[in-house]
Protein backbone atom coordinates (compact mmCIF):
# COMPACT_ATOMS: atom_id res chain seq x y z
CA UNK A 1 0.00 0.00 0.00
CA UNK A 2 2.91 2.63 1.01
CA UNK A 3 6.27 2.47 2.26
CA UNK A 4 7.62 3.72 5.43
CA UNK A 5 10.95 2.03 4.60
CA UNK A 6 13.36 4.30 2.56
CA UNK A 7 16.94 4.25 3.93
CA UNK A 8 17.71 7.57 2.58
CA UNK A 9 15.04 9.09 4.00
CA UNK A 10 16.04 7.66 7.74
CA UNK A 11 19.36 8.71 6.94
CA UNK A 12 18.12 11.77 6.18
CA UNK A 13 16.12 12.23 9.57
CA UNK A 14 19.18 10.32 11.47
CA UNK A 15 21.75 13.38 10.06
CA UNK A 16 19.36 16.22 10.91
CA UNK A 17 18.86 14.88 14.70
CA UNK A 18 22.66 14.69 15.09
CA UNK A 19 22.93 18.09 13.85
CA UNK A 20 20.54 19.62 16.56
CA UNK A 21 23.05 18.02 19.29
CA UNK A 22 21.08 17.04 21.73
CA UNK A 23 20.91 15.02 25.07
CA UNK A 24 17.65 13.75 25.93
CA UNK A 25 15.60 10.97 27.44
CA UNK A 26 12.28 9.57 25.61
CA UNK A 27 10.19 7.28 26.69
CA UNK A 28 7.51 5.49 24.67
CA UNK A 29 4.88 3.13 25.95
CA UNK A 30 4.30 0.48 22.99
CA UNK A 31 6.24 -2.98 22.49
CA UNK A 32 5.82 -2.43 19.05
CA UNK A 33 7.10 0.36 19.01
CA UNK A 34 9.89 -1.37 20.74
CA UNK A 35 10.24 -3.21 18.75
CA UNK A 36 10.84 -1.43 15.74
CA UNK A 37 13.75 0.27 17.90
CA UNK A 38 15.41 -2.78 18.82
CA UNK A 39 14.93 -5.06 15.40
CA UNK A 40 16.00 -2.16 13.28
CA UNK A 41 18.74 -0.92 15.64
CA UNK A 42 17.57 2.37 16.05
CA UNK A 43 18.09 2.50 19.43
CA UNK A 44 21.56 2.49 19.09
CA UNK A 45 21.52 4.64 16.50
CA UNK A 46 19.59 7.52 18.34
CA UNK A 47 22.29 7.21 21.50
CA UNK A 48 24.93 7.50 19.07
CA UNK A 49 22.92 10.76 18.65
CA UNK A 50 22.60 11.65 22.62
CA UNK A 51 19.08 10.16 22.04
CA UNK A 52 17.82 7.73 24.77
CA UNK A 53 14.54 5.96 24.66
CA UNK A 54 13.12 3.42 27.20
CA UNK A 55 9.61 1.52 27.55
CA UNK A 56 7.78 2.26 30.14
CA UNK A 57 4.85 0.30 30.90
CA UNK A 58 3.57 -0.50 27.65
CA UNK A 59 2.94 -3.85 27.72
CA UNK A 60 -0.39 -4.89 28.73
CA UNK A 61 0.34 -8.36 29.81
CA UNK A 62 3.57 -6.96 31.55
CA UNK A 63 1.30 -4.69 33.59
CA UNK A 64 -1.25 -7.26 34.77
CA UNK A 65 -0.63 -7.60 38.35
CA UNK A 66 0.26 -10.75 39.96
CA UNK A 67 -2.90 -11.13 41.84
CA UNK A 68 -4.87 -11.16 38.42
CA UNK A 69 -3.00 -14.24 37.13
CA UNK A 70 -3.41 -16.06 40.45
CA UNK A 71 -7.42 -15.48 39.75
CA UNK A 72 -7.29 -16.89 36.86
CA UNK A 73 -5.19 -19.85 38.06
CA UNK A 74 -7.84 -20.03 40.40
CA UNK A 75 -10.53 -20.37 38.12
CA UNK A 76 -8.84 -22.93 36.19
CA UNK A 77 -8.49 -25.19 38.88
CA UNK A 78 -12.29 -24.66 39.80
CA UNK A 79 -12.90 -26.48 36.65
CA UNK A 80 -13.28 -23.12 34.44
CA UNK A 81 -11.85 -23.11 30.76
CA UNK A 82 -9.97 -20.17 30.43
CA UNK A 83 -8.85 -18.67 27.71
CA UNK A 84 -6.75 -15.44 26.95
CA UNK A 85 -4.55 -13.72 24.29
CA UNK A 86 -1.37 -15.74 23.77
CA UNK A 87 1.70 -14.06 25.71
CA UNK A 88 -0.71 -14.46 28.78
CA UNK A 89 -0.75 -17.86 29.24
CA UNK A 90 3.14 -18.23 29.66
CA UNK A 91 3.29 -15.41 32.30
CA UNK A 92 4.34 -16.90 35.83
CA UNK A 93 2.23 -16.04 38.85
CA UNK A 94 3.41 -17.08 41.85
CA UNK A 95 3.87 -20.68 42.06
CA UNK A 96 3.12 -21.55 37.84
CA UNK A 97 2.05 -20.17 34.58
CA UNK A 98 -1.25 -20.90 33.05
CA UNK A 99 0.72 -22.66 30.49
CA UNK A 100 1.97 -25.08 32.91
CA UNK A 101 -1.37 -25.54 34.65
CA UNK A 102 -2.39 -26.65 31.03
CA UNK A 103 0.41 -29.26 31.10
CA UNK A 104 -0.99 -30.43 34.19
CA UNK A 105 -4.74 -31.32 32.39
CA UNK A 106 -6.41 -27.98 33.29
CA UNK A 107 -8.53 -26.52 30.46
CA UNK A 108 -6.32 -23.31 28.90
CA UNK A 109 -7.35 -22.02 25.66
CA UNK A 110 -5.25 -19.23 23.84
CA UNK A 111 -7.53 -17.02 21.74
CA UNK A 112 -6.79 -14.57 18.64
CA UNK A 113 -9.30 -12.31 20.57
CA UNK A 114 -12.44 -12.42 22.31
CA UNK A 115 -14.39 -13.49 20.10
CA UNK A 116 -13.39 -17.19 19.90
CA UNK A 117 -14.00 -16.89 23.60
CA UNK A 118 -17.38 -16.44 23.03
CA UNK A 119 -17.41 -19.35 20.45
CA UNK A 120 -15.98 -21.03 23.12
CA UNK A 121 -19.01 -20.43 25.20
CA UNK A 122 -21.48 -20.92 22.37
CA UNK A 123 -20.33 -24.67 21.81
CA UNK A 124 -19.45 -25.76 25.26
CA UNK A 125 -22.98 -24.85 26.46
CA UNK A 126 -22.60 -26.89 30.01
CA UNK A 127 -18.99 -25.14 30.49
CA UNK A 128 -18.15 -22.24 32.20
CA UNK A 129 -15.80 -20.27 29.84
CA UNK A 130 -13.87 -17.39 31.12
CA UNK A 131 -12.00 -14.88 29.15
CA UNK A 132 -9.25 -13.15 30.99
CA UNK A 133 -9.40 -9.60 29.54
CA UNK A 134 -6.03 -7.87 29.11
CA UNK A 135 -5.58 -4.70 27.04
CA UNK A 136 -5.25 -0.83 26.64
CA UNK A 137 -7.58 1.25 24.64
CA UNK A 138 -7.13 -0.41 21.46
CA UNK A 139 -8.32 -3.48 22.96
CA UNK A 140 -11.14 -2.50 25.39
CA UNK A 141 -13.77 -2.04 22.87
CA UNK A 142 -13.63 -5.50 21.47
CA UNK A 143 -14.22 -6.66 24.89
CA UNK A 144 -16.63 -3.95 24.85
CA UNK A 145 -18.60 -4.84 21.83
CA UNK A 146 -19.06 -8.11 22.68
CA UNK A 147 -20.45 -7.85 25.98
CA UNK A 148 -23.19 -5.79 24.34
CA UNK A 149 -24.63 -8.77 22.06
CA UNK A 150 -25.43 -10.14 25.22
CA UNK A 151 -22.98 -13.58 25.21
CA UNK A 152 -23.90 -17.06 26.50
CA UNK A 153 -24.74 -16.96 30.21
CA UNK A 154 -21.56 -19.44 30.63
CA UNK A 155 -19.48 -16.67 29.50
CA UNK A 156 -17.39 -14.08 31.48
CA UNK A 157 -14.61 -12.12 31.34
CA UNK A 158 -11.93 -11.08 34.41
CA UNK A 159 -11.50 -7.73 33.16
CA UNK A 160 -8.28 -6.44 33.84
CA UNK A 161 -8.48 -3.65 31.03
CA UNK A 162 -6.40 0.12 31.72
CA UNK A 163 -5.84 2.92 30.44
CA UNK A 164 -2.82 4.77 29.27
CA UNK A 165 -2.89 8.52 29.88
CA UNK A 166 -3.46 7.30 33.63
CA UNK A 167 -0.14 5.56 33.93
CA UNK A 168 2.08 8.77 32.35
CA UNK A 169 0.27 11.00 34.88
CA UNK A 170 0.91 8.53 37.53
CA UNK A 171 4.89 7.97 36.33
CA UNK A 172 5.12 11.67 35.98
CA UNK A 173 3.62 12.42 39.70
CA UNK A 174 6.34 9.94 40.38
CA UNK A 175 9.40 12.17 39.50
CA UNK A 176 11.58 9.31 39.75
CA UNK A 177 13.13 9.75 36.13
CA UNK A 178 13.41 12.24 33.52
CA UNK A 179 11.36 12.52 30.73
CA UNK A 180 12.23 15.06 27.71
CA UNK A 181 9.93 13.60 25.61
CA UNK A 182 6.70 11.38 25.28
CA UNK A 183 5.86 8.94 21.61
CA UNK A 184 2.97 7.68 22.32
CA UNK A 185 0.92 4.87 21.38
CA UNK A 186 -0.04 4.84 17.80
CA UNK A 187 -3.14 2.16 17.88
CA UNK A 188 -4.48 3.49 21.89
CA UNK A 189 -4.24 6.76 19.75
CA UNK A 190 -6.32 5.21 16.96
CA UNK A 191 -9.40 4.88 19.65
CA UNK A 192 -8.55 7.51 22.09
CA UNK A 193 -7.31 10.53 19.71
CA UNK A 194 -4.68 12.81 20.37
CA UNK A 195 -6.90 14.95 23.04
CA UNK A 196 -6.60 12.74 26.05
CA UNK A 197 -2.88 13.49 26.17
CA UNK A 198 -3.10 17.54 26.24
CA UNK A 199 -2.92 18.00 29.70
CA UNK A 200 0.70 15.92 30.13
CA UNK A 201 2.18 18.91 27.77
CA UNK A 202 -0.01 21.51 29.29
CA UNK A 203 0.84 20.36 33.02
CA UNK A 204 3.80 18.58 32.89
CA UNK A 205 5.55 20.60 30.17
CA UNK A 206 6.10 17.40 28.19
CA UNK A 207 6.55 17.51 24.48
CA UNK A 208 4.90 14.40 22.76
CA UNK A 209 4.26 12.83 19.81
CA UNK A 210 2.07 10.18 18.43
CA UNK A 211 4.00 7.35 16.33
CA UNK A 212 2.96 4.79 13.88
CA UNK A 213 5.31 1.70 14.15
CA UNK A 214 7.69 1.73 10.75
CA UNK A 215 11.49 2.38 11.09
CA UNK A 216 10.28 6.34 9.71
CA UNK A 217 7.71 6.93 12.01
CA UNK A 218 9.98 6.96 14.94
CA UNK A 219 12.55 8.51 13.36
CA UNK A 220 10.21 11.24 12.14
CA UNK A 221 8.66 11.44 16.17
CA UNK A 222 12.12 11.76 17.51
CA UNK A 223 12.71 14.41 15.45
CA UNK A 224 9.33 16.13 15.90
CA UNK A 225 9.95 15.55 19.83
CA UNK A 226 13.61 17.39 19.10
CA UNK A 227 12.04 20.08 17.11
CA UNK A 228 9.72 20.96 20.15
CA UNK A 229 12.60 21.05 22.57
CA UNK A 230 14.99 23.05 20.53
CA UNK A 231 11.90 25.96 19.65
CA UNK A 232 10.60 26.07 23.17
CA UNK A 233 7.44 24.36 22.91
CA UNK A 234 5.59 21.35 24.48
CA UNK A 235 2.84 20.27 22.53
CA UNK A 236 0.95 16.97 21.31
CA UNK A 237 2.02 16.28 17.75
CA UNK A 238 0.37 13.55 15.01
CA UNK A 239 2.94 11.52 12.95
CA UNK A 240 0.54 8.80 12.57
CA UNK A 241 -2.04 11.15 10.82
CA UNK A 242 -2.80 7.89 8.25
CA UNK A 243 -4.51 5.73 11.44
CA UNK A 244 -4.56 8.61 13.79
CA UNK A 245 -7.01 11.83 14.24
CA UNK A 246 -7.74 14.31 16.85
CA UNK A 247 -11.10 13.03 18.32
CA UNK A 248 -10.53 8.97 17.75
CA UNK A 249 -12.58 6.60 16.78
CA UNK A 250 -15.74 7.70 18.47
CA UNK A 251 -17.78 4.48 17.85
CA UNK A 252 -15.38 2.57 19.86
CA UNK A 253 -15.47 5.47 22.34
CA UNK A 254 -19.38 5.04 22.89
CA UNK A 255 -18.54 1.21 23.22
CA UNK A 256 -16.30 1.48 25.88
CA UNK A 257 -18.62 4.32 27.75
CA UNK A 258 -21.45 1.85 27.86
CA UNK A 259 -19.86 -0.83 29.06
CA UNK A 260 -17.10 0.17 31.19
CA UNK A 261 -16.72 2.90 33.76
CA UNK A 262 -13.22 4.37 35.03
CA UNK A 263 -11.84 2.28 38.09
CA UNK A 264 -8.07 2.78 40.18
CA UNK A 265 -6.45 -0.27 39.73
CA UNK A 266 -2.77 -1.28 40.25
CA UNK A 267 -0.56 -2.16 37.86
CA UNK A 268 2.91 -4.19 38.30
CA UNK A 269 5.44 -1.83 39.61
CA UNK A 270 2.86 0.64 40.31
CA UNK A 271 0.91 1.82 43.71
CA UNK A 272 -2.78 1.78 42.89
CA UNK A 273 -3.41 4.20 39.80
CA UNK A 274 -6.49 6.46 40.11
CA UNK A 275 -8.87 6.32 37.12
CA UNK A 276 -6.71 3.70 35.27
CA UNK A 277 -8.84 1.10 34.44
CA UNK A 278 -11.61 -0.13 32.86
CA UNK A 279 -14.17 -1.67 35.36
CA UNK A 280 -17.38 -3.11 34.27
CA UNK A 281 -20.49 -1.26 34.45
CA UNK A 282 -23.24 -2.73 36.55
CA UNK A 283 -25.69 -3.08 34.19
CA UNK A 284 -22.81 -6.20 32.84
CA UNK A 285 -22.14 -7.46 36.61
CA UNK A 286 -23.21 -10.98 35.23
CA UNK A 287 -20.31 -11.21 32.81
CA UNK A 288 -17.99 -9.84 35.81
CA UNK A 289 -15.79 -13.30 36.39
CA UNK A 290 -14.64 -11.81 39.55
CA UNK A 291 -18.53 -11.25 41.03
CA UNK A 292 -20.06 -14.12 39.74
CA UNK A 293 -17.15 -16.42 41.15
CA UNK A 294 -16.34 -14.73 44.14
CA UNK A 295 -16.75 -17.75 46.64
CA UNK A 296 -14.94 -19.46 43.95
CA UNK A 297 -12.34 -17.17 44.61
CA UNK A 298 -12.47 -16.14 47.93
CA UNK A 299 -9.64 -18.34 49.33
CA UNK A 300 -7.29 -15.39 47.43
CA UNK A 301 -9.40 -12.01 47.92
CA UNK A 302 -7.24 -10.52 51.05
CA UNK A 303 -4.06 -12.20 49.86
CA UNK A 304 -1.03 -10.19 48.53
CA UNK A 305 0.99 -12.31 45.58
CA UNK A 306 4.88 -11.04 45.38
CA UNK A 307 6.46 -10.35 42.61
CA UNK A 308 9.32 -13.56 41.63
CA UNK A 309 12.17 -13.81 43.33
CA UNK A 310 15.31 -11.17 42.13
CA UNK A 311 12.71 -9.94 39.56
CA UNK A 312 12.71 -6.45 38.40
CA UNK A 313 10.15 -5.85 35.55
CA UNK A 314 8.68 -2.99 37.82
CA UNK A 315 11.74 -0.95 37.92
CA UNK A 316 11.64 -1.53 34.06
CA UNK A 317 8.28 -0.96 33.63
CA UNK A 318 8.72 2.89 35.32
CA UNK A 319 11.69 3.46 32.99
CA UNK A 320 14.73 2.84 35.87
CA UNK A 321 16.45 0.10 34.23
CA UNK A 322 16.96 -1.14 30.85
CA UNK A 323 16.95 -5.21 29.90
CA UNK A 324 20.51 -5.54 30.39
CA UNK A 325 20.89 -4.06 33.66
CA UNK A 326 18.81 -6.84 35.26
CA UNK A 327 20.99 -9.25 36.80
CA UNK A 328 18.92 -11.77 35.70
CA UNK A 329 18.48 -10.62 32.33
CA UNK A 330 19.93 -14.04 29.81
CA UNK A 331 21.20 -15.83 32.91
CA UNK A 332 18.57 -17.10 35.18
CA UNK A 333 15.72 -15.26 33.13
CA UNK A 334 15.13 -15.80 29.38
CA UNK A 335 12.24 -16.63 26.97
CA UNK A 336 12.58 -20.28 27.26
CA UNK A 337 12.20 -19.68 31.07
CA UNK A 338 11.05 -16.49 31.79
CA UNK A 339 11.25 -15.25 35.46
CA UNK A 340 8.96 -12.01 35.12
CA UNK A 341 6.71 -11.01 32.39
CA UNK A 342 8.63 -8.65 30.40
CA UNK A 343 10.65 -11.77 29.36
CA UNK A 344 7.44 -13.75 28.07
CA UNK A 345 5.39 -11.17 26.35
CA UNK A 346 6.34 -10.31 22.91
CA UNK A 347 5.75 -6.59 23.78
CA UNK A 348 8.24 -7.03 27.10
CA UNK A 349 10.77 -4.99 26.18
CA UNK A 350 12.85 -7.95 28.32
CA UNK A 351 11.66 -10.29 25.40
CA UNK A 352 12.87 -7.70 22.70
CA UNK A 353 16.07 -7.13 23.65
CA UNK A 354 16.92 -11.17 23.52
CA UNK A 355 14.99 -12.02 20.67
CA UNK A 356 17.49 -9.73 18.63
CA UNK A 357 20.75 -9.55 20.27
CA UNK A 358 21.15 -12.43 22.15
CA UNK B 1 -0.91 -6.56 22.27
CA UNK B 2 -1.52 -3.33 20.71
CA UNK B 3 -0.38 -4.68 17.49
CA UNK B 4 -3.15 -4.05 14.43
CA UNK B 5 -2.23 -5.72 10.85
CA UNK B 6 -3.39 -3.19 7.78
CA UNK B 7 -5.75 -5.44 5.56
CA UNK B 8 -8.35 -4.73 2.74
CA UNK B 9 -11.77 -5.39 3.29
CA UNK B 10 -13.11 -8.10 0.67
CA UNK B 11 -16.20 -8.69 1.61
CA UNK B 12 -18.80 -7.98 4.15
CA UNK B 13 -21.60 -10.36 5.73
CA UNK B 14 -25.33 -9.90 5.29
CA UNK B 15 -24.97 -8.77 8.79
CA UNK B 16 -22.62 -6.26 8.55
CA UNK B 17 -21.14 -7.14 12.08
CA UNK B 18 -18.44 -9.32 10.09
CA UNK B 19 -16.46 -9.16 6.70
CA UNK B 20 -13.26 -10.48 4.97
CA UNK B 21 -9.76 -9.07 5.19
CA UNK B 22 -7.14 -9.80 2.72
CA UNK B 23 -3.86 -9.12 4.70
CA UNK B 24 -2.18 -9.24 1.14
CA UNK B 25 0.41 -12.45 2.01
CA UNK B 26 -2.28 -15.32 1.10
CA UNK B 27 -3.86 -14.49 4.27
CA UNK B 28 -7.81 -13.63 4.24
CA UNK B 29 -9.45 -13.79 7.86
CA UNK B 30 -13.10 -12.79 8.84
CA UNK B 31 -12.87 -9.54 11.31
CA UNK B 32 -15.59 -7.68 13.09
CA UNK B 33 -16.32 -4.17 11.50
CA UNK B 34 -18.72 -3.01 13.78
CA UNK B 35 -16.56 -0.58 15.32
CA UNK B 36 -15.46 1.35 12.14
CA UNK B 37 -17.53 2.44 9.14
CA UNK B 38 -16.33 0.17 5.64
CA UNK B 39 -17.19 -0.82 2.75
CA UNK B 40 -15.46 -3.02 0.52
CA UNK B 41 -12.22 -2.09 -1.01
CA UNK B 42 -11.12 -0.36 2.09
CA UNK B 43 -8.12 -0.78 3.97
CA UNK B 44 -8.41 -1.17 7.97
CA UNK B 45 -6.41 -2.00 10.99
CA UNK B 46 -7.46 -5.07 12.38
CA UNK B 47 -6.77 -6.05 15.82
CA UNK B 48 -7.48 -9.05 18.13
CA UNK B 49 -10.00 -9.43 15.50
CA UNK B 50 -11.69 -6.26 14.83
CA UNK B 51 -11.00 -3.39 12.65
CA UNK B 52 -10.46 -0.68 14.68
CA UNK B 53 -9.94 2.05 12.02
CA UNK B 54 -10.21 2.45 8.07
CA UNK B 55 -6.86 3.73 6.70
CA UNK B 56 -7.18 6.65 4.44
CA UNK B 57 -4.53 5.42 1.64
CA UNK B 58 -4.51 9.37 -0.34
CA UNK B 59 -3.46 10.19 3.82
CA UNK B 60 -1.16 7.51 3.76
CA UNK B 61 0.82 7.99 0.53
CA UNK B 62 0.86 11.72 1.95
CA UNK B 63 2.98 11.27 4.36
CA UNK B 64 6.06 10.95 2.97
CA UNK B 65 5.23 14.26 1.49
CA UNK B 66 4.45 15.29 4.46
CA UNK B 67 7.82 14.19 6.24
CA UNK B 68 10.04 15.71 3.53
CA UNK B 69 8.67 18.95 4.08
CA UNK B 70 8.70 19.08 8.05
CA UNK B 71 12.51 18.50 7.62
CA UNK B 72 12.97 21.14 5.20
CA UNK B 73 14.89 23.73 6.59
CA UNK B 74 12.91 26.42 9.16
CA UNK B 75 10.15 23.98 9.88
CA UNK B 76 7.71 25.33 12.71
CA UNK B 77 5.75 23.65 15.26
Amino acid sequence: MFSLKNKKFAEEIISKIKASDVKLKFMHVCGTHQDTLVKHGLDVLLKECGIEIGQGPGCPVCVTTPKEIEEMLLLARKGKIVTTFGDMVNVPGETQSLQSMKTEGYDIRTVYGIEDAVNLAEKYKDKEIVFMAVGFETTAPTTASVLLKDPPSNFSILCCHRTIPSALKALLDMGEIKIDGLIEPGHVSTIIGTEPYEFISKDYHVPQVVAGFEPLDLLMAVWMLVQQIQQGKTCVQNEYARAVNKEGNVKAQKVIDEVFEPGDKKWRGFPVIPHSSLELRSKFETYNAQRKYESDLKEISNKEFKEPKGCRCGELLRGLLLPQECPLFGTQCKPENPVGPCMVSIEGSCSIEYRYTK
Amino acid sequence: MCLAVPGKVVEIDKNKEHGIVDYGDGTKRKANISLVEVKVGDYVLVHAGFAIEVLDEKDAQETLDLFREMLSAGEDV
